[in-house]
């Protein structure tokens, strides 16, 4: 069964994919519609810096934080000199890198939903007298809800097995940085197999389940809102 | 309101350009006519604010909602105006009820029963639960509609609102914009590409072509014009306001008056003094020098040749016009009196009117401007 180091580290995981998911959200949201409806020149350098972690090992992206929020990195001299310390090890370090690790996977729902919703609704809101600020939370966050669904729900999963960039950046230290995925790790590492499938099994429940409830949900919820 | 309405614009877009200088009437329905890619639905959407033209001049009613030489620029969300799109672009997360009440919520109304008029107006008060994707294309349109009316606006713009219906749904909403243009009182701007709309629901028309307008004006003046291409026409016509002015129920026919002369039509149900639109195809016109005594034809009328012109193909396209009556001195052809500049609106003549010939019998006959002749009607359509 599980131990009560196992419990503290799902209990971990979920506090990090949390919030690491509420700053994707809150970030991700002006960005995304950004993305969606600019024709810069800048669009096509933002799409692939957000896409990135798609395709980059996650050692590499846990490497370079873990030097630029280092003592000697540019970004540990403004924690330090704020007299915040630095971040690699710690509890926020764990959350800024899974926000940076798992953006994309918000982003780009978001971008494709802001994307179908196209420019006739919006321009039916002006001509109704709504100002921009409030079209954007009267019609397009309820046209768009699909993609805040998506995003939400792989921006928290994919959150919760990420690997390679909290051993990077978190390190190992119980009840601060060790999520699920390193203590099963550690479990294997020390040949205890049994807890190991305890927790391998949980998580691959809990990714089942998350991705059952959300193409569940995305085939009665209309996708595609062409207006009618 | 009877402001008139200033419009100027102009925009560079490389392989589209427009460049309009409009004063059009602050009441009725004045439809914007051209082929696609005329600059029509550009010119609506510079009006609502919603396409910005680096220079422009805009004032509705007395007020300057764009002047680009005093950097103003009213935003769209900040005009009173209605706008109803091609597509109904009805909020599909809404339904026709919270629909109606999204713009009415915003200028601090909600009660949806101030608009019994309008729904009864368009016939969608029983469709209030609905949400959109349970509506019919001509549902929705009315809906739309509805929704621009809703906040009682300044003007009401309309972007080919019956292009995306089959021809029954456009026959189920054309009686519903006729009255609309018997109830309102607000200027009503109508982007079409439909002969049949312009002849219904116009009473002032500017022809688009190419970003710029090549004629605006009273519907029956524009109509007639030699120098557009609608007079060229297969189907050119002329559309007259007429009155019902008795039946003749022994021979089938209805009387219709204007101007002081009645013309007779095929009989048909309407009750004396309804007004109504007749509309006259240039090649349902004979002409001829004398007055006919032995015709089949029964309108004969006078009326005297105002201008020729060929098309290079054997026909000519002959505009006249009828005279005008002491009966209908003080009666206006031109609806737009307070107006002085409007361009093109002859106030000294009777009813304009357009025959299709050939050019062989013009030869023949020696047609030239400023004769007095007869025209011979052979048929007549009634609109709405």
């Amino acid at each position: 069964m599980l131990t009560d180091s196992d419990i503290a580290t799902l209990w971990l995981t979920f506090k990090v994919a949390s919030l690491a998911t509420l700053i994707m959200l809150i970030v991700g949201t002006p960005l995304a519609w950004w993305l969606a409806r600019t024709t810069s020149r800048w669009k096509s350098i933002l799409n692939a810096v957000v896409a990135l972690p798609l395709v980059l090992p996650p050692t590499v992206l846990g490497f370079y934080l873990l030097v630029l929020m280092g003592p000697n990195g540019p970004i540990g001299k403004l924690t330090s000199g704020l007299g915040w310390g630095t971040l690699p090890f710690t509890f926020s370090g764990l959350v800024i890198a899974s926000v940076l690790y798992s953006m994309p996977f918000v982003v780009q729902p978001l971008q494709t939903s802001f994307a179908a919703i196209g420019r006739q609704p919006l321009e039916a809101a002006a001509t109704l007298r709504a100002s921009p600020l409030d079209t954007f939370f009267s019609v397009v966050i309820p046209l768009a809800k699909p993609g805040f669904m998506t995003g939400a729900i792989l921006g928290f999963a994919h959150t919760v097995g990420e690997f390679g960039v909290v051993l990077m950046v978190g390190g190992n230290i119980p009840d601060r940085t060790r999520v699920v995925s390193i203590q099963i790790y550690n479990h294997v590492e020390a040949l205890e197999y049994n807890e190991a499938h305890w927790l391998a099994a949980a998580l691959l429940l809990f990714s089942f389940s998350v991705l059952l409830v959300l193409y569940s949900a995305l085939k009665t919820q209309p996708v595609a809102h062409p207006l009618k | 309101m009877t402001m008139p309405i200033t419009a100027r614009f102009h925009l560079d877009y490389g392989i589209f350009k427009l460049a309009v200088n409009l004063t059009l009437p602050g009441s009725g329905i004045t439809v914007l006519f051209g082929p696609s890619g005329s600059g029509k639905t550009t010119l609506l959407r510079c009006i609502a604010g919603l396409q910005h033209a680096p220079q422009g001049f805009l004032e509705i009613n007395g007020t300057i909602w764009q002047d680009s030489e005093r950097q103003i620029f009213v935003p769209t969300h900040k005009r009173s105006l209605g706008y109803v799109f091609q597509e109904a672009n009805l909020f599909p997360h809404l339904n026709v009820k919270q629909n109606l009440q999204f713009g009415l919520k915003r200028i601090g109304k909600s009660a949806v029963t101030d608009l019994s008029h309008i729904l009864d107006l368009l016939g969608i008060a029983h469709l209030l639960d609905r949400a959109p994707d349970r509506l019919s294309g001509g549902e929705r349109q009315r809906i739309a509609i509805a929704r621009a009316l809703a906040l009682n606006p300044e003007i009401l713009l309309m972007d080919e609102p019956l292009a995306a219906l089959d021809f029954k749904r456009k026959q189920e909403i054309l009686p519903f914009l006729s009255r609309l243009h018997r109830e309102l009182n607000i200027p009503v701007l109508y982007v079409t590409h439909a002969q049949q709309e312009v002849a219904q629901l116009a009473d002032h028309l500017v022809i688009m072509d190419e970003g710029r307008s090549l004629a605006s004006g009273p519907l029956a003046e524009t109509l007639s014009r030699l120098d557009v291409p609608l007079a060229q026409d297969r189907n050119a016509a002329t559309v007259w306001p007429v009155t019902i002015a008795g039946h003749e129920a022994e021979y089938h026919l209805t009387h219709v008056a204007f101007s002081g002369a009645t013309i007779s039509l095929p009989s048909f149900e309407a009750e004396i003094g309804t007004p109504l639109r007749l509309q006259i195809y240039a090649r349902d016109v004979s002409i001829t020098l004398q007055k006919p005594t032995d015709t089949s034809i029964l309108n004969v009328l006078p009326a005297v040749i105002t201008g020729i012109a060929d098309d290079e193909c054997g026909h000519s396209i002959v505009q006249l016009r009828l005279p005008r009556t002491e009966a209908t001195a003080g009666q206006d052809s031109c609806p737009d009196t307070s107006q002085s500049n409007m361009d093109n609106c002859d106030q000294t003549g009777g009813q304009p009117l357009l025959a299709h010939i050939t050019l062989k019998s013009a030869k023949l006959l020696r047609l030239r401007v400023g004769m007095p002749v007869y025209v011979q009607i052979k048929g007549t359509s009634i609109l709405n």
